[in-house]
Order: structure tokens, then C-alpha cells, then sequence
């Protein structure tokens, strides 16, 4: 039946079908909290514990997003990217902390107990502002964004590529890292942030909240799909591509290519911080080892069994290494390092165009 | 501390020495007597005995006689005294009890001891013993002891003590300790009454380097206000010399982390430098070095002959337990990805994860412990009382021996000759009969094999455990981009530029802070000067 149709035709009807797999998929996660509401009894129940970890799961799928756009378009691969994720989830964690008022262990009207423990008298300046949902959000992208502006900027300019951009990703973290595990940083040291109380007036204890979550992770991870569709699709993304696969050469074509891939790697930091700020409620803490340089890494070995380059491909991946993490980590918790390191060679060598390129070379 | 008021009292007693004297006339006496003590002390020790259990005045008065007697012979009786081992006998004769018998205190002969009695012991005497046996172990047989005693006499400076610590000096021959007597002597003088004995203590306070002695000038300096002048001399004179002192021992600490760093890149700077193959599990192959350490140390456990040379044993199996590793990797995997450095990153990224997950099991999570050789261990005192440990300056040796065969094993043999050209023309190295493959597979091989050597040092200083190599893995690979990739003269200074920088920030900023600025300092550099210090030329930087 294939031998008829054109290649291009293939091609067409091979991303139809997996667009609407895609479509079927949202959907299925969507009536997924609505399945929680059901009695306990109902065969079709979803358990509480597969409803938040499906929650975590699509705050990993934004990020494998964030990263695919970067690595997979522009050919930035980014060892970093777990730092624009914690970076977000700390803003969002420091308005979870400002949130708890006086219902901290000291009582403290303003200050969160942490810094009460270290006998600070008054909030530093730059926890100021947190206090509004507004502000905090802003600050969820533009924190990760102006970190990705400023380490782009530089290393785009002086045209760091390859791996020396890969390695000082990994540096930049895990500066993060030490810096964050300090308790005079005012950000809770070793412990981070945790014991949240409530979001927006929502207790975060309650079902209701959990779902509220699930579904706002859920919206954003399908915004982010469709932006991230949108700009690969236009000019801008054609562009993109083309630097990825022969940066010089657009470069004397007469392409800026430093605020090309400037434009990607910032929106892609953004899009990690979103996932960051709604991971954090959900899982209810934030601590420094958020920014250890194996989170990163292993986010990018979502986007390479998903496969780069396609942005379902990432979503996929997410979903479907962190499902076997999930399933190991409790099944055989030694062998899961086996298996993740084995991923990574068996992807590198063998499938390097991830699941989606399986996925094709059966379609055509 | 000193109180202002206390000031204003001794500021008195400056001007009316004699109140002093007539408060402890049993000082002067001391005083006095001990000036005269070198000529007589045999003497002084049979005059001494005399009191001892006739009384608790006599025998606190007995016990500081033989204390300032300085008489070694002293020091067991007053010990036993201190033990209550101590009998006097009707006639006079002191015994000292000695399990079940007893010996005469003067001769040392077996003695009778019946109808003795414990010579017994009140608060007085107890203080006067503590202070005369501090006195006589200056001049104990026991180095060990001396030393003790030679502190208690600082902490507990008085001027009786100085002519006691002039003939403990003249008769002291180990350095240290006659160091240690001299500081007490110092500070003794300073708590003299003349002016010329103060002076005479500050001049050598203020020779010495030590903020002990600078500790004792600045509590003088308020009781003195005479000699204020020359004991602020004295302080900046040790002030200088105290941060001459700091200054080489942060420069020998930050060339000591530069050793660190350098054995960590060195590996890295062969395999990623003049290979370009970025290999994430360095780190790992440098943990299986101080494995195979651990390994070669319980294999000798039972040959008493070869233990003591463990360690020297596990540095040539070191690079070829991980030079085989390195081997088996580049022909089984990393061939296959060669021109592709992301894939080869993250596949090496996952052969480092299975490897630490295989020790993890093999051997546990836990810390192992290695034995340092006793040549290892300890500090040594270099001049200008600079201390250094020894571990850390082998291990500096060592790093640059190994830095040293490294470039002699490029330069000068065949097979370094063999990998230059491969790394220059491919294609016109494999024309002229070079066979390619090999030479890849033995340079990756050396490069894991320089980083097993670099387990065997680390695990001297480090945990060994299985994420030792974490923690390397980013500062190696910054090293060789800073000092720039394909040089190794770029590695050196990389590694001891970095580690240096990081040790001079470490005292205002604290130890995480510093390293975070260097991280940030590195990254910064390497953006202004992508291709490192030591930027390769021509066609070479364009690969």
C-alpha cells in the first residue's frame, strides 16, 4: 500500500498520524484528573500518586520541549538546562514561601522560617515583590531568561559552539549549584524551599488544587507546543535549522546568527523556568540539587530517545523515559543506572534519531 | 582579658616594684635561689628532700626546692609523690613504692618499707607539684615530654621560670622544642621586673614568627605602657613575617590543588586535546584508579614484603587496569562516533553512569579506605615555619613527573610520533603505512591510563568512592579549555593558574564562594579567548 504513495505523501500521513496520537494523548491526560473523581471501586479510577506523577511528568515534557527547541533546532545542546528549570521553580518556590504568612513554625508575619532560623531581621532586597502572584510569574521567565541572555550573549558573540558551549553550560549549573547549597545566599541553603501552603487562596493539599495544577501544567505544555511548532514552521525556524547544520555558511549568507540562536536559546530558557514554576507546587519543594549537572543531562537524554528535531518526539521521550524511571526505580532501583547509561549509548549508537525516526523508518 | 583598671594597678606596681616582693617572699627566695642553681644543683636536690612529709608547709615548700632544682632525678620522686606512692620512713629515709616492694628515693636500692607512711598531699602542695613537675620535665629525658612542658611554661609565663628556661635552652638540642623553649623564655622575660629583661623578651618575641608570640606582645603592650614602642616593633615585625608565612603556605596549597587539577586534566588533555574526543567518563576512569589502588593494597595485605610498597605497585597497574578499560571503549564505542562530539559527550556520559554503577555494586557505597605509606604521611616544616603536608607536596612531585613522561612519551617515542601524525593528516598518516585505528585506540588508551595514574594519587586525599570522579570531571575540563585544547604547556598553567586563583580567593570568600567566582572567571575567560591560552595556530585550531 505504501509502494503507491510518494515519499512526500508518506511523510504527510505519517505526521498526520502522529499529530492526532498527540491529539488522543492531551486528551487522555486531560480527563485523567475527572478518572481520580471516581470511586475507588470504579475500575476506570486513576490513583492519586499516577495523577501527581503525571503532573511531574508533563513539567519534564515543557522542559524536554525547551531543550529540543534549543539542541534539537539550533543545535545547542545545552548541559545547562536544568538550571533555567530550578531557576523558575525558586521563583515560583519564593512566592510559595511569602505565601505561608505567619503559619511557618516561628510565626514569623513576614520572614519564611528559614531565614528567621539564621536571625535575618528583614527580607534582602531581592525577595521583595515576591509577595504578588504577578510579579513571581514574571520573574519565572525573565530570571531564566536574562541568565540565558547574558551566558548566549557572550558565548554566541565569541562563537563558543559544540561541546566547548556543552561544558560551560554544565559549568554555569553547577556554579548554580554551590552558590545555591550556601545559606547565606537567602534562597534556604542545603533544605530550599519547602512546607507550601497555599496558591492563589488554594490550600495545595487539596485534590482540587492538584488538578487545578495538573491541568494549568497540562495548558502550558500544550502552549509551548504550539509555539514551539508555530516558530520551527516559519522562516525564522528554516533559519534556525540551517545554522544548526552549517552555522558558517548562514553566517556569509548574511544571516545575524548570534541573535538567531540568541532568540532560540533565551525563549527555550523561558519555557524551562514555566516548567520549573509549575513543577515546584506539585512536588511541594525546591532544593539546590535541582541545579546538579546529571539533571540536565538527563533531560537531554529524554530529547534523544524521543528524538531531536521533532518536537513530538520530545514530548515522547519525556513521557517515556521518565515512565520506565518511575516503573525501575521501584522494580530494580540498582539496574535503573544501567538502563539510563545504557540509553545513552544505545540512542548515540543506534537510534540517533530517537523513537520518532523508528517510528518513520516503519512508516515509509 | 585585661580589664583597663587592671592596667591602672600594674601601671602602679611599675612604680613601686617592691609591693610585689613583699607579697610573695617565697618568690624571691625561689628567684634567688634558682639564679644560683646551675653550680649547685646536686645540692639543691639531697637540700630539697629534707621537708618532704613533715608537714604540708614543709613539703609544699620541699616540693618547689626540688621543682626549681631542676635536677631530672626530681621527676620521679615528685611523680610518685603526685601518685601517692611517696613514704616516709621513722628515720627520715624517702621510699618510693613500686608495685609490691619499694626502692630508696636517693639511691635507688631496694629498701624496706615497713612502718612507712604515705607522705600526704593538701591543696598547697598539689599546686606546688603541679608547678615544679611542669618545671622538670623541661628537662625530662622524653623529647615528647619536653615539648609538653616547654608549652605549659607559656601558657603559665612568670619570671621565675627564666633561669630554669635558660638552662633548659643551653642543654635542649632537638630544634623544635629548643623553638618552643625559646618563645617561653620570651615571654617569661616580658613578666620580669627590670626593663632590660622586658626588652630582651620583646626583641625575641619580635624575632620569632608565631601569632602565639604575637598574641603575648598585645596583652604586654597594656601592662607596659613603658616599652609600648618596641612592642609595637616587635609586632609588625611578626606581622610581616606571619603573612610572608601565609603567602607561601596559600601559594603552596593553591600548587598543591593545581597538582590535583593537573593529574585530573592530564588524561583529559591527551584524549579531548589532541584527539578532540570529549570522553564525560574521565571522571570514572579516574575512580577506578583509586579502585585498582584499594585492590592492589588488599592483594599485598598478605606479603608483609611488598606492603609497604603498595602504593608505588598500584601506579603502573592503575594505568592499565584503565588503560584497558580506554582500549576496549574506543574500539567497542567511541570509534563508531567519531566527527560526531554531542552523540560521543552523551554516549560517554552513559559508559561513565554504568561504571560507577558497576563499583557502586561491585564494592558498596561506601568510603574504602587506603593506607598512606608512612613517607606520606605528616608535615613538614619548612623554613620560616611554613608547613606543608607531605601527601600533598608528593602528590605535587608526582603530577608533574607524570606531566614530565607525558611529554616525553609524545615527543620522543615512536609511538607519540605515530599519534602526532595521525592527529595532523589523517589520511597521509595512514598513506605511510601508520595503521590509524591502533594508534586512536592506544592514544585514547594512554589518555584513560594517565587518568587511572591520577586515581592513585587522588585516592591519597580524597574519598575513594564511587563518585569520586564527579567531582573532577567539570574543573578538568575547564583546565583544558583554559589553558588551551592541544597543549599541554596550556594544561600546566591552566591547573595551577586555576587552582592558585582559587586558594587566594578562598580566605575573604570562603571555600564554595571561591570556587564558584573561578568557575565564573573561567567561563568569562573563555569567552574572551575561546580557544585558551595557548591558542593552537594555523590549520590544527581550525579541526
Amino acid at each position: 500500500m505504501s509502494l503507491a504513495m510518494s515519499p512526500i505523501a508518506a511523510d504527510a500521513r505519517l505526521r498526520l498520524g502522529l499529530r492526532a496520537g498527540l491529539a488522543i494523548f492531551v486528551l487522555l491526560l486531560g480527563i485523567m484528573p475527572l478518572l481520580n473523581l471516581l470511586p475507588v471501586t470504579n475500575p476506570l479510577h486513576v490513583s492519586d500518586f499516577l495523577v501527581s506523577i503525571t503532573g511531574k511528568w508533563i513539567c519534564y515534557a515543557i522542559l524536554a520541549l525547551s531543550l529540543d527547541l534549543a539542541w534539537g533546532y539550533a543545535g545547542i545542546l545545552s548541559l545547562g538546562h536544568g538550571a533555567f528549570f530550578a531557576l523558575g521553580g525558586y521563583a515560583m518556590g519564593m512566592h510559595l514561601m511569602r505565601m505561608i504568612g505567619p503559619r511557618g513554625v516561628y510565626g514569623h508575619p513576614v520572614l519564611p522560617d528559614f531565614m528567621v532560623f539564621l536571625g535575618y531581621q528583614e527580607l534582602p532586597w531581592y525577595w521583595l515583590g515576591f509577595g504578588s502572584f504577578p510579579f513571581a510569574m514574571l520573574m519565572v521567565v525573565l530570571v531564566p531568561g536574562a541568565l540565558a541572555l547574558i551566558v548566549g550573549f557572550l558565548s554566541f558573540r565569541s562563537r563558543i559552539t559544540g561541546v566547548y558551549l556543552s561544558i560551560l553550560t554544565q559549568a554555569m549549573t553547577f556554579a548554580l549549584m554551590l552558590a545555591f547549597f550556601r545559606n547565606d545566599m537567602g534562597f534556604g541553603g542545603n533544605n530550599g524551599f519547602t512546607d507550601f501552603k497555599e496558591l492563589l487562596g488554594f490550600a495545595l493539599n487539596t485534590s482540587g488544587a492538584r488538578a487545578g495544577l495538573f491541568y494549568a501544567s497540562l495548558i502550558a505544555l500544550v502552549l509551548s507546543f504550539l509555539i514551539c511548532l508555530r516558530l520551527t514552521r516559519s522562516k525564522y525556524g528554516r533559519v534556525l535549522t540551517a545554522i544548526r547544520d552549517a552555522e558558517s555558511r548562514v553566517r556569509f549568507l548574511g544571516y545575524n546568527t548570534t541573535s538567531h540562536k540568541l532568540f532560540a536559546f533565551v525563549l527555550s530558557a523561558m519555557l524551562a523556568g514555566v516548567a520549573g514554576a509549575l513543577y515546584v507546587p506539585q512536588v511541594g519543594i525546591i532544593n539546590p540539587g535541582e541545579f546538579s549537572p546529571a539533571n540536565s543531562i538527563e533531560a537531554v537524554i529524554w530529547v534523544a530517545v524521543g528524538g531531536r528535531g521533532t518536537l513530538v518526539g520530545a514530548v515522547l521521550g519525556a513521557f517515556t523515559v521518565n515512565g520506565l524511571k518511575t516503573w525501575l526505580t521501584s522494580a530494580a532501583p540498582d539496574l535503573w543506572l544501567f538502563v539510563l547509561g545504557g540509553l545513552f549509548v544505545a540512542v548515540t549508537l543506534f537510534l540517533p534519531k530517537g523513537l520518532i525516526g523508528l517510528i518513520k523508518g516503519r512508516g515509509r | 582579658m585585661r580589664t583597663g583598671a587592671a592596667a591602672e594597678n600594674q601601671g602602679a606596681a611599675w612604680r613601686r616594684p617592691r609591693l610585689i616582693h613583699m607579697k610573695h617572699p617565697v618568690l624571691i627566695f625561689l628567684l634567688l635561689f634558682a639564679l644560683a642553681l646551675p653550680a649547685r644543683a646536686q645540692d639543691a636536690f639531697t637540700a630539697g628532700l629534707t621537708g618532704l612529709g613533715t608537714g604540708f608547709n614543709q613539703t609544699a615548700e620541699s616540693v618547689d626546692r626540688l621543682g626549681a632544682s631542676g635536677d631530672p632525678r626530681a621527676l620521679p620522686l615528685l611523680r610518685a609523690l603526685n601518685d601517692g606512692r611517696l613514704l616516709r620512713r621513722a628515720d627520715g629515709a624517702l621510699l618510693i613504692r613500686d608495685g609490691a616492694g619499694a626502692t630508696d628515693a636517693l639511691t635507688g636500692a631496694a629498701a624496706d618499707a615497713t612502718g612507712a607512711e604515705v607522705v600526704r598531699l593538701n591543696n598547697r602542695v598539689r599546686v606546688a607539684l603541679r608547678g615544679a613537675l611542669g618545671r622538670l620535665q623541661l628537662v625530662s629525658p622524653d623529647p615528647a615530654e619536653r615539648q609538653a612542658a616547654a608549652e605549659a611554661v607559656f601558657r603559665s609565663r612568670s619570671a621565675e621560670n627564666v633561669p630554669l628556661l635558660d638552662t633548659a635552652l643551653a642543654r635542649e638540642t632537638v630544634p623544635a622544642i629548643r623553638a618552643r623553649i625559646a618563645l617561653a623564655l620570651a615571654a617569661s622575660r616580658l613578666m620580669a621586673n627590670d626593663p632590660e629583661n622586658k626588652l630582651l623578651g620583646v626583641t625575641a618575641l619580635g624575632a620569632t614568627a608565631s601569632p602565639e608570640a604575637r598574641a603575648v606582645l598585645l596583652e604586654a603592650r597594656a601592662t607596659n605602657p613603658a616599652i609600648a614602642a618596641q612592642i609595637e616593633e616587635a609586632v609588625a615585625a611578626i606581622d610581616q613575617r606571619l603573612a610572608v608565612r601565609r603567602a607561601a603556605e596559600t601559594l603552596f596549597q593553591g600548587l598543591s590543588l593545581g597538582s590535583v587539577l593537573l593529574l585530573a586534566a592530564l588524561g583529559l588533555a591527551v584524549t579531548f586535546g589532541v584527539m578532540g574526543v570529549i570522553n564525560m567518563a574521565h571522571g570514572e576512569f579516574v575512580m577506578l584508579g583509586a579502585y585498582t589502588t584499594f585492590i592492589v593494597q588488599e592483594a599485598l595485605r598478605g606479603i608483609p614484603m611488598l606492603q609497604p610498597w603498595s602504593l608505588p605497585l598500584a601506579v603502573p597497574a592503575a594505568f592499565l587496569v584503565t588503560a584497558a578499560c580506554g582500549a576496549a571503549m574506543e574500539r567497542g564505542l567511541i570509534r563508531h562516533l567519531y566527527g560526531r562530539p554531542l552523540e560521543t559527550l552523551l554516549m560517554t556520559f552513559g559508559v561513565g553512569m554504568m561504571i560507577q554503577q558497576s563499583v557502586r555494586l561491585a564494592f558498596g557505597a561506601q568510603n574504602r579506605e587506603i593506607i598512606s605509606p608512612a613517607w606520606m604521611q605528616g608535615t613538614l616544616m619548612l623554613p620560616g615555619d611554613i608547613a606543608v603536608t607531605q601527601n600533598r607536596l608528593w602528590i605535587l612531585v608526582f603530577s608533574l613527573v607524570i606531566l614530565g613522561l607525558t611529554v616525553a612519551a609524545i615527543r620522543f617515542t615512536r609511538f607519540g610520533l605515530e599519534m602526532r601524525a595521525v592527529t595532523q593528516k589523517r589520511a597521509i598518516a595512514s598513506s605511510m603505512g601508520i595503521r590509524t585505528g591502533r594508534v586512536d585506540a592506544l592514544t585514547f588508551a594512554f589518555g584513560s591510563g594517565i587518568a587511572g595514574i591520577a586515581g592513585v594519587a587522588l585516592s591519597q586525599i580524597d574519598n575513594v568512592s564511587p563518585n569520586l570522579g564527579t567531582g573532577y570531571i567539570i574543573d578538568s575540563f575547564l583546565v583544558v579549555v583554559f589553558g588551551g585544547v592541544g597543549s599541554l604547556a596550556g594544561t600546566l598553567v591552566g591547573a595551577f593558574g586555576l587552582g592558585t586563583i582559587n586558594k587566594i580567593l578562598e580566605p575573604w570568600a570562603g571555600a564554595v564562594l571561591a570556587k564558584v567566582f573561578v568557575l565564573v572567571a573561567a567561563m568569562l575567560f573563555i569567552q574572551r579567548k575561546p580557544r585558551g591560552l595557548f591558542a593552537q595556530k594555523g590549520r590544527a585550531a581550525d579541526a
